[in-house]
């Protein structure tokens, strides 16, 4: 069952607009006490001591590890004189996305909530903050981003960690469906799971869950990177530049192959930002009939994706195919590169604009390694401009499965403890319940019928 | 010609579980009130299994004793087995039920209806409903009689349109041969309320001189009985109890069924309603679990003066020569006969979302319905809806608040919120983990929840809520006692420990501290404990409890915090919520169809999301503003 909550604290990444410099902004009554527990000043006053809206200088420590994370300045601001009226704290950090990250991560395990989409303007006009006439606006701000990360969500469906989530959920929901079952049904005779059984599902349970968790910290599930494809004809050079991707500075996230077999998948970090690439090269072909298939696939990649790199190879005339490409990419975010600057120049930028407008055209030579810092360039202005919706959405969907999974983990402890002390099965019941909500949030499934829809699927019941 | 021949406060159709609670209710709440049935012999009738309780229904017969109502006393006056299910598993899922001498259940009941002031019972089948000006003016009955009233309370059961079918046979009848209710029906219809068709079972009757039961395990009661009404002590009702039996089904039943599938309504198509999966029919639970092996069976007494058993786990529509051998084939069953055949039965209900929580219908000022016609099943069920639909037409009469149970106060809330907010597709039936907050919900502490309320309402005496008050005082003072007392590490506590494998201390600890241990309990400690009152069970019981689960029962107390911060937030009845802008269309319609009462309620609702729930809160804070505005 969804509660809805009004009054506990709530936390999200307010990008600062610029370079790696981020806020991580907390509020709620429990902010300050929260932060407290990750901060440490350079003069060692704790920030319960602090006046309000005053600044502090020190470290965000990570205490499960004892790893220092970032260097901050954190503002202490206290109700009821803030936007929200309420405590608030911001984290003012500069080691890019991924410390960013991080650091929120750390705050929700410490017991905030991340927040929903407008909810700081939300509080901020129902604690009568801000203006009636605004009222209009956060409905509006509200549903527009809700809408956006559903799409999103619906994107994610089908993803390697909603799957594991998935099975996952399965299993839990196996468990406690034979608690319930023997609850409501005492006397019928129900196969049920020994305390030894049950505490070797949770401990298998919770490992595979740490698993996932450590994947995690490196960043392996970050399945909500800003989705980019890269398209093009055959041979144009979309090998090369996936890469070059790879092969700079650029952090490897991960080298996981796709998972189909004609395309590759490759998580990477420019800068902060977080991208996965999929790369159309596996759709290679000869002959007309599969041609026309690589386009067919060219398209659906580019369907679901945040950002759409089109390689043309500018040595050559535009064909039929890359004309094709260019009219269903109209209406999607892309950067189109012209390829192979360094030859005799058939294309230009202003002979595109018949076919595209609005979108960044660059001359590039990926085999020369011409140009390239310019995209890197492109690429962060369209993040921190918040033009790639998944700038938001995405990399906060990341940082709330991973607390979501926090969370199931904790339950999981939990429920572990509550089988190895021997405490009726009811008990066991409830923490395993509150493991499968959390897990929930990740797959997007309401628990309301499905516990009872389990037990009738199980087994035979009923006089 | 109809013509008028009497005026009543409140109307009452129906004399199931559900009309008896509501007639009570009202009568006892000072309006003149009148019961009418098909038939006075079947009030308070079981047409199914001859129990009363059981997991979560159990609960929820002590919730309607803590409110005032009479099914708990009135099963404590006619039981004849009595068991505490579930004691192994935690407190909250404790589960009383009891065997019922049938006849003597229906007929102590009809008998307290009679004797209570303001109360009258009528013979008759309600035929038509008078609205006048959208409001509730009286009833028409088959005698072409009209009662007006203030208030009506539908609790028509399983008998509109009602038809009992096995194998061809189908009789346009009620449960057990009784008359069905024909006219209600469309008279609902006209009235623009939306019907169901939903479809039940019960297993055959048989003679009890038929079976063998030297091939059956015998079940017996407990030696410590716990009555279901908070009035009565266990010395109150101690009696003789009878045994059940269990049997079980084998290959060869299930050979027969498979082979007879075809002759079954539910199989051939002719049962249109849908069925509960709660209680499957034994066809169902061949066809659906194929590779089980087996099936309880458990053989119960209908009562202590008839030979009728009752076979509980084997209900059917097959037709009587595959019931004969079907039932044959089971082991003490081979010579059995049959007094009563297996059927299904058919009937009309409503789609409960027309109803305010309050069950009053949304478009028919004072127009109430409770029990299986809102889709629910059993009997304890629609008791509980019967009682408080009883109380809300008086409310309604008095023009005072409805009285709603929220879902972390009782069983009967998250019973009536279910039905009325997310409406059923199927028999509703309660079970414990639809109740979200069940570790505070518990059918030990029913009386502390809900006594109070009954009080309020009139509904309990003064000297009922004096002892509560007692209760509660004596309660507290005990465990307040306890935690004070510090435990030494000597020798006898050592060896206590150690005897019940619990791990030795090594400095002092507080008492309160290792009942909390799963292996201790406040009873067995009570050796370290000299300075121990003499308390009864029941005060033992809760100290024990409140003590020993503390953590968990404090972290629900916190999500009911939560809870309840949602569930205070009220929304006007009267919103249009096509006007809201920023609310999707389907929360649109789904909001303007269920009308929720508060923002909590809202938010359970099917197809709203929490971005709704947050564009409802923002709408409600402009329309306060500006209304403070304009003042």
């Amino acid at each position: 069952m969804k509660v809805v909550e009004l009054e506990d604290t709530i936390a999200a990444i307010s990008t600062g607009g610029t370079g790696g410099i981020g806020i991580v902004r907390i509020s709620g009554e429990n902010s300050i006490s929260i932060v407290d527990k990750l901060f440490q000043s350079k003069n060692h006053i704790s920030l319960l001591e602090k006046k309000s809206h005053t600044l502090s200088y020190g470290h965000i420590i990570d205490s499960e590890t004892g790893n220092v994370i970032d260097e901050v300045l954190v503002t202490v601001m206290k109700a009821p004189n803030t936007y929200t009226k309420e405590n608030i704290v911001e984290i003012n950090c500069h080691g890019g996305m991924i410390v960013l990250q991080k650091i929120l991560e750390l705050v929700l395990n410490n017991g905030a909530r991340l927040a929903e989409p407008g909810e700081f303007t939300k509080r901020s006009f129902l604690n009568g903050r801000i203006d009636l006439s605004q009222a209009e606006a956060v409905i509006d701000l509200i549903q527009s981003k809700t809408d956006i990360s559903r799409q999103s969500a619906v994107n994610q469906l089908g993803g390697r960690l909603h799957q594991k989530v998935t099975k996952m959920r399965s299993k839990l929901l196996d468990m406690i469906a034979s608690i319930e079952a023997v609850i409501d049904y005492p006397e019928h005779d129900i196969e049920q799971d020994t305390y030894t059984e049950m505490e070797q599902k949770a401990t298998e349970m919770i490992s595979e869950m740490e698993q996932l968790l450590k994947n995690a910290d490196k960043g392996k599930i970050i399945r909500e990177g800003i989705q980019t494809v890269i398209i093009g004809k055959p041979n144009v050079g979309k090998s090369s530049l996936l890469n070059w991707f790879l092969e700079e500075e650029r952090a490897i996230v991960t080298d996981v192959a796709g998972t189909t077999r004609d395309t590759v998948e490759e998580y990477v970090n420019i800068e902060g930002i977080a991208m996965k690439i999929v790369d159309t090269a596996g759709i290679r072909q000869t002959g007309d009939i599969v041609e026309k298939i690589g386009v067919e696939k060219s398209k659906s990649y580019a369907e679901k994706a945040d950002l759409i790199l089109l390689l043309l190879d500018s040595s050559h005339n535009l064909e039929n195919e890359d004309k094709e490409i260019l009219s269903f990419i109209k209406n999607k975010k892309t950067i189109i590169l012209l390829n192979k600057s360094d030859l005799e120049q058939k294309i230009t930028p202003e002979s595109l604009k018949q076919y595209i407008q609005n979108t960044a055209i660059l001359s590039v030579s990926v085999k020369q390694n011409k140009g390239l810092e310019q995209l890197t360039k492109e690429l962060k202005k369209l993040f921190f401009d918040g033009e790639v919706i998944t700038a938001d959405d995405g990399i906060l969907g990341n940082v709330r499965h991973t607390n979501a999974l926090y969370r199931a983990k904790e339950a999981m402890q939990r429920a572990l403890t509550t089988i190895t002390t021997h405490m009726p099965e009811d008990f066991i019941s409830m923490d395993l319940q509150q493991a499968n909500a959390a897990l929930g949030e990740i797959t997007g499934d309401t628990v309301d019928e499905e516990i009872i829809d389990r037990i009738f699927t199980k087994f035979c019941l009923g006089k | 010609m109809s013509y008028i021949i009497d005026e009543f406060d409140v109307v009452v159709v129906g004399g199931g579980h559900a009309g008896c609670e509501a007639a009570l209710a009202a009568a006892r709440m000072g309006m003149k009130t009148v019961l009418f049935a098909i038939s006075l012999d079947s009030i308070a009738m079981m047409p199914c299994n001859p129990s009363i309780g059981g997991s979560s229904k159990g609960h929820i017969v002590k919730e309607i004793d803590a409110l005032g109502g009479e099914m708990g006393k009135n099963i404590d006056k006619t039981y004849i087995q009595t068991k505490m299910l579930n004691t192994a598993k935690g407190p909250a899922v404790y589960s009383l039920r009891a065997q019922a001498d049938k006849v003597r259940y229906q007929s102590e009941m009809k008998h307290t209806l009679e004797k209570t002031p303001n109360l009258q019972i009528r013979q008759y089948e309600i035929v038509d409903l008078l609205i006048e000006n959208g409001a509730i003016k009286g009833v028409k009955t088959n005698g072409n009689t009209i009662y007006e009233c203030k208030a009506v309370v539908l609790c028509t059961g399983t008998y509109l349109k009602a038809r009992c079918l096995y194998g061809d046979v189908i009789t346009e009848c009620g449960p057990n041969h009784l008359m069905a209710a024909t006219k209600l029906s469309q008279c609902l219809k006209d009235l623009g309320i939306r019907l169901y068709r939903f479809k039940t079972g019960t297993p055959a009757r048989m003679n009890k001189n038929s079976i063998d039961f030297s091939k059956m395990q015998p079940q017996y009661g407990d030696e410590n009985i716990v009555p279901f009404s908070f009035e009565n002590t266990p010395e109150d009702i101690k009696r003789e109890q009878v045994l059940c039996w269990l049997t079980y089904t084998n290959e060869q039943t299930h050979n027969i069924i498979k082979q007879n599938l075809h002759r079954s309504p539910l199989y051939s198509g002719v049962i249109e309603g849908t069925g509960p999966r709660y209680c499957p029919s034994i066809e169902d639970k061949v066809v659906r679990f194929a590779d089980k092996q087996r099936h309880q069976l458990f053989i119960e007494p209908e009562g202590e003066n008839t030979e009728e058993m009752y076979i509980q786990g084997m209900s059917s529509s097959l037709p009587e020569d595959v019931q004969v051998a079907m039932y044959r084939t089971i082991a003490g069953l081979e010579n059995c006969q049959i007094t009563r055949n297996a059927y299904a039965i058919e009937y009309d209900c409503i789609d409960a979302t027309q109803l305010k929580i309050s069950l009053e219908f949304k478009n028919i000022k004072g127009l109430f319905s409770a029990g299986q016609l809102n889709g629910s099943s059993g009997y304890e069920e629609a008791a509980a809806q019967g009682l408080i639909a009883g109380i809300n037409a008086v409310k309604y009469i008095k023009k005072e608040p409805s009285l709603i149970l929220k879902r972390s106060d009782a069983y009967i809330g998250v019973l009536i919120d279910d039905l009325v907010t997310k409406g059923t597709k199927e028999p509703y039936r309660m079970m414990t983990s639809r109740a979200e907050y069940r570790l505070l919900l518990r059918q030990d502490n029913a009386d502390q929840r809900l006594t109070p309320l009954g009080y309020e309402l009139g509904l309990i005496s003064q000297k009922r809520y004096d002892v509560l008050l007692k209760k509660q005082k004596e309660i507290a003072n005990e465990i307040k006692r306890v935690s004070s007392i510090i435990v030494a590490p000597s020798k006898q506590v050592q060896q206590l420990l150690e005897k019940y494998h619990s791990t030795e201390i090594h400095t002092g600890v507080r008492l309160s501290e290792l009942i909390k241990r799963p292996e201790l309990d406040y009873e067995k400690l009570s050796v370290l404990d000299i300075q121990r009152p003499e308390l009864p069970f029941e005060i033992k019981q809760q100290v024990n409890i409140q003590i020993k689960y503390e953590g968990y029962i404090k972290q629900q107390m916190k999500q009911v915090e939560q809870f309840q911060k949602m569930e205070n937030k009220k929304l006007p009845e009267n919103i249009d919520y096509t006007t809201i802008k920023g609310l999707r269309i389907e929360a649109q319609q789904k909001l303007n169809d269920i009308r929720p009462i508060s923002i909590g309620h809202a938010s359970r609702i099917t197809g709203v999301s929490p971005a709704d729930i947050s564009v409802l809160l923002i709408y409600m804070e402009q329309n306060k503003r500006q209304k403070t505005e304009s003042v």
